[in-house]
């Protein structure tokens, strides 16, 4: 077990000149109470990637950028934000843990104020200049003025985000940043993300809409009960489950036969149709063979599996929240 | 501009560096500019700037000036009750402390003070201190200042400090509003001491700042108590309504007289010291006892707030 200081200028256990923005290595957080919320975590974040952090409620997710952010310290492992000392990587961090937290009695822009005032590195003199372009990149120049109170949820999101890029970043930390946007605001985030990459700034965004995850994407990484149970690039990831090749015919057996013949892994009959695993087998080649041997090819597909199939494999059906 | 940005149209407005830019120029400078510690005159600068954050909250939010406008009042209440009660004269057993006032427009500040150091005086003292911590865990701001990365000593001292400056205003308060009475209501001249010695009006005012220093003193001790509670829960009621029970309960045991070995323990014991400034010439000994308690306090619970935060696991 190692120790993690939380102050300035603590040893980073895990701290390599590696070219990876986040890096964990058998992070753990046991909770007073016995409650495991992460387990051994070994997360790599590479650097200039839009990694998305997948899981069920419950998974972990929030735990882990906590400790990321030095707000809960580890139980075990280590973990290098930027490969730098927390103090010296905190300030080039925008974060959104958990939603958004604010003075109910201060107008927008005065909230931010607060928080920039908070960071020892942020220039007094740009302050204001950063607060309105922060605004402004979320679209709430309109209602800086007003007083969060009075804010719609929404708005109250917006302005965390707006948070997040009060200064320069070279990482943004999201929590599930589109909760309680509406479609606009949903699709203004995800514009703002690719802005924000494209940039070269890192972004690791949790979120529970998948479809969201996978235009936005190019990394992620899925938990369950505590334990990440998959990470790499989107395409890799859809790559570790099986394409399937479905079959359209009325000679359900021959087909099946023929498909069994061919090699495929995994053949299954249905109803007016036979699907198998494509594996390495060339689609074309396959249909070749269904027609060689006369069955009547209504339709032939390659079925990539959605990252929400993924997500289902590997998280399960399940409604329940585990743990 | 990147091609990236008039891509995705970001509305520009002219003449201001947006927030991109600046990104980007960052990322320009090699990797040891960045991981080079921040310059220690920025450093100071910000702790300043943070305090200054955290002052403007504490002096804008109604609920404060709510508490420091009821402490103004009391010497208002107890002058002109005071005055009235001279007044109707004739009372030959009118007791010395209504002769003592009337009698001179100073004397309202020091039995003001007397009055409300006991209770009120900590009541306000710890809603502020005692919210300091609870009250950002409570709406959750505190993970935000954590992670923009506020720094958990310097957040602690910033709110110490805070409470401590609010503490010192409160106790301004009092005075101010008590002399003001007092300078309205009854005539001013020397001012007769306890000891029964006169000393002039400028020696007297002088008096009066050396109790507002000393009481803010344990006011600030109290807040050194009021703030540790605050680092134990996420409700600011919690740490407040612990203030007020630690206060009450000390009361009560300086009440019992079989416990008087134990009363220069308690916090309250030092706070009426103050009226050491009511002899000829002032029982500096008494005054200095009663700092050296409150440092004492400030120590012991300044250490058990900051071992308490600087470990805490940040859920809220
Ligand atoms: N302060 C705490 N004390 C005890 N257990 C906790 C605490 N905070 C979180 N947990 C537990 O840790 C586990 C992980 O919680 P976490 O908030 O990290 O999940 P999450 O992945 O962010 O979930 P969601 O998608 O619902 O936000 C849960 O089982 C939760 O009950
Ligand atoms: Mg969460």
């Amino acid at each position: 077990m190692t120790a993690i200081t939380l102050e300035a200028g603590a040893p980073f256990g895990a701290a390599p000149p590696s070219g990876d923005a986040i890096v964990t290595h058998g992070l753990t957080k046991r909770f007073r109470g016995g409650q495991i919320a992460v387990d051994a975590l070994d997360l790599a974040v590479p650097r200039g990637s839009v990694f998305g952090f997948l899981g069920p409620n419950g998974s972990g997710k929030t735990t882990t950028i906590r400790m990321l952010l030095g707000l809960v310290a580890p139980t075990a492992g280590t973990y290098s934000v930027l490969g730098l000392s927390a103090a010296h990587a905190l300030p080039l961090v925008g974060a959104l843990v958990e939603g958004p937290a604010f003075y109910p009695y201060l107008s927008g822009a005065a909230n931010l104020m607060r928080f920039d005032a908070a960071d020892p590195t942020a220039e007094r003199a740009t302050a204001k200049r950063r607060v309105a372009d922060a605004l402004e990149r979320v679209g709430l120049s309109a209602a800086a003025g007003k007083r969060y109170r009075n804010y719609s949820l929404g708005m109250r999101q917006r302005l965390a985000i707006a948070a997040a890029l009060l200064g320069p970043r070279e990482l943004l930390i999201l929590d599930e940043p589109t909760n309680g946007l509406d479609p606009q605001g949903t699709r203004e985030v995800r514009t703002l993300v690719k802005e924000i990459a494209a940039d070269g700034t890192t972004v690791f965004v949790s979120s529970h809409l998948l479809a969201e995850i996978e235009q936005m994407c190019t990394h992620a990484a899925i938990m369950r009960t505590g334990r990440l149970v998959a990470q790499g690039t989107i395409a890799s990831l859809s790559s570790g489950r099986v394409a399937l090749v479905k079959v359209e015919t009325p000679d359900v057996a021959d087909a099946a036969r023929t498909l069994g013949t061919l090699g495929l892994a995994d053949v299954r009959p249905g109803n007016g149709a036979v699907t198998a695993e494509l594996g390495g087998h060339a689609p074309e080649k396959i249909n070749a063979a269904l027609v060689g041997d006369g069955v009547a090819v209504r339709g032939l597909a390659v079925v990539r599996p959605s990252l929400e199939d993924v997500f289902v494999g590997l998280t399960g059906e399940g409604f329940d929240v585990d743990g | 501009m990147s091609t990236a940005d008039t891509q995705t149209g970001i509305r520009r407005t002219p003449g201001l560096v947006p927030v991109a830019e600046t990104m980007r120029t960052t990322e320009r400078h090699p990797p040891e500019e960045i991981s080079a510690p921040v310059p220690p005159a920025r450093r100071t600068w910000a702790f300043w700037r943070l305090l200054g954050s955290e002052l403007g909250l504490t002096f804008r939010r109604p609920r404060n000036l709510a508490l420091l406008a009821v402490l103004a009042l009391v010497p208002i209440v107890l002058g002109i009750g005071l005055w009235i009660a001279a007044g109707s004269g004739g009372d030959d057993e009118m007791s010395g402390l209504i002769q003592d006032v009337a009698g001179n427009s100073l004397m309202l500040t020091f039995l003001s003070f007397s009055f409300l150091v006991l209770l009120l005086m900590p009541v306000v003292v710890s809603v502020v201190a005692g919210d300091s911590i609870a009250g950002e865990a409570g709406t959750g701001t505190l993970r935000y200042l954590l992670a923009a990365p506020a720094g958990r000593t310097r957040l602690l001292a910033v709110k110490y400090l805070n409470a401590v400056v609010f503490a010192y205003a409160a106790t301004a308060v009092v005075a101010l509003s008590a002399l003001l009475t007092g300078l309205i209501l009854f005539p001013g001249g020397s001012v007769t001491l306890l000891s029964g010695t006169t000393v002039s009006m400028a020696d007297g005012l002088l008096r009066i700042l050396v109790t507002v220093g000393y009481v803010g003193a344990g006011m600030a001790a109290l807040a050194a108590v009021a703030v540790a509670l605050s680092t134990f829960t996420e409700v600011s009621i919690g740490a407040i309504a612990g203030t007020m029970v630690f206060i009450i309960v000390c009361q009560v045991l300086r009440a019992i007289p079989d416990l008087a070995p134990i009363a220069p323990y308690l916090l309250p014991t030092w706070f009426t010291n103050f009226d050491a400034v009511l002899r000829s010439p002032i029982d500096t000994a008494a005054l200095r006892d009663g700092l050296l308690a409150f440092g004492a306090y400030i120590m012991l619970f300044g250490s058990i707030a900051w071992a308490r935060f600087s470990g805490k696991d940040i859920t809220s």
